[in-house]
């Protein structure tokens, strides 16, 4: 028994059908706790007030965001390797969440940014990464649908996912080199000193993790549909021979 | 590879190749930008390295899909597929000849136009430096994106898409060479870090260049 059996499109439409509503079911449980905690069960921040709670939406976007980049640059990288029809369809499937993740952290950054930065936007370098990685999303969008064969696509994508992965972490330290940075530090990271307060924490950590989980689950819903519509797709043509 | 870089050069220079066309782009832009914010040299000097840069950016962009676009029309791709050259020679020759014929004149027209922006003299040698170390890298990731995009009818605009982020740190780091060598600063930081970029991508490019054309041509 291999983690590779999971890549026979018939055994992952099993194993997928029977996972996603447990999946679904807790992220929509976790993020619903943890969004709610936060909202309307922490303390203000003694400096920021009620705006600070726009971090239950902010962070876990971002943190899913770049997460699925990576977790396309794995599976493209099965997918290169192993030919792998499931991987290479996972990370069309993960593309436009991770674009609208992008574009979530983006915005409610731009919220938050407004009333304590007194601005919506700075060249600042993370919000200037964070910019470049929605373009890069949408240049790997683009080309997946411009492309009509679908293995060509597929190879494609996954080299262009592999070139962008070098240049998009590229320009994370260039920006860092040309900006001096308004955003502040990681405050959550499992080594440092000081993170932020508990009570902001925990909340936070479920939210983070509702949200990784609803990424899981509309990766694996997108990927079922990719695979039915592949299906319906060669039926279709099996149809039309007969 | 002699060979093929001497055919893509004619055929850039003679009639229809586009040669001069990335250097009237960059004249033109060169133009329009006092045009569009004013004649005055304290308002022009200061933005003077991006826009050259980006003028180098974009007249680089416009001579991409011809590429390997007219080769995979007449099918002489194929045959370059099938040549004993490998495909990563291709790639790496194909981008030296996009470089000869874009990123090299680029560099040097950019001293005489420098002036029309009021660049600071102290700042030219570096910017012409920087257009020369920086360029190459250009030339190579646009020789991978046209890889990607050969199968395509209409790639042009898709091209730009999924190249112009790839040039974010050459952007970055070639414009911070020319800033700093305008203000009198050390450059050495900078022009180190464009020069790894550019190696980096001449040796590890056309690998991925090749992996795409293989895939088109299948």
């Amino acid at each position: 028994m291999s983690v590779w059996e999971y890549a026979n499109p018939r055994r992952f439409m099993a194993v997928s059908g029977r996972l996603l509503p447990w999946v679904a079911g807790a992220a929509a449980l976790l993020c619903a706790t943890g969004i709610v905690w936060g909202l309307f069960f922490t303390p203000e921040d003694f400096r920021m007030g009620h705006s600070v709670k726009i971090i239950y939406i902010h962070v876990p976007s971002a943190f899913v965001a770049i997460n699925a980049w990576f977790m396309m640059l794995v599976a493209s990288l099965i997918w290169l390797i192993r030919r792998h029809h499931v991987s290479a369809l996972a990370a069309r499937a993960a593309a436009p969440i991770g674009l609208v993740m992008t574009v979530v952290a983006l915005l409610t950054g731009a919220i938050w940014g407004k009333p304590m930065w007194g601005t919506y936007w700075a060249w600042d370098p993370r919000l200037t990464a964070f910019l470049i990685l929605g373009l890069f999303y949408l240049g790997y969008i683009a080309l997946w649908s411009a492309i009509e064969a679908q293995d060509a696509a597929a190879d494609l994508t996954s080299i262009l996912c592999l070139v962008g992965t070098v240049f998009a972490v590229l320009s994370r330290y260039a920006a860092q080199f040309w900006n001096q940075g308004l955003h502040q530090g990681a405050s959550l990271s499992l080594d440092a000193e000081e993170n932020i307060a508990d009570v902001f924490w925990l909340p936070l950590v479920l939210a983070i993790a509702g949200f990784t989980l609803l990424f899981l689950a509309l990766v694996l819903l997108r990927t079922r549909t990719e695979i039915r519509r592949r299906r319906l797709h060669s039926l279709s043509l099996k149809a039309r021979l007969a | 590879m002699n060979a093929l870089l001497l055919r893509d050069l004619r055929l850039a220079i003679r009639a229809g190749g586009g040669f001069g066309l990335g250097l009237a782009f960059f004249l033109i832009l060169a133009t329009l930008v006092p045009l569009a914010v004013g004649p005055r040299p304290d308002l022009l000097a200061p933005v003077a390295p991006g826009i050259l840069w980006l003028g180098a950016l974009l007249a680089c962009l416009l001579s991409l899909d011809r590429i390997f676009a007219l080769d995979a029309e007449d099918g002489s791709l194929d045959l370059l597929a099938m040549a004993p050259l490998p495909l990563e020679g291709v790639a790496t020759t194909k981008a030296l000849a996009h470089w000869i014929t874009t990123g090299l004149p680029l560099a040097l027209a950019a001293g005489p136009l420098s002036l029309l922006l009021f660049l600071s003299a102290s700042a030219l040698p570096w910017l012409i430096l920087a257009l020369l170390v920086g360029t190459p890298a250009l030339s190579w990731l646009g020789t991978f994106g046209a890889a990607l995009t050969v199968g395509l009818r209409r790639g042009s605009l898709l091209l730009s898409l999924l190249v112009l982020p790839l040039y974010i740190p050459t952007l970055v780091f070639g414009a911070e060479v020319v800033r700093r060598g305008a203000a009198g600063l050390p450059v050495a930081t900078p022009l180190a870090l464009l020069a790894a970029i550019t190696l980096g991508c001449v040796a590890l490019l056309p690998f991925a260049t090749a992996a795409a054309l293989r895939v088109n041509l299948r």
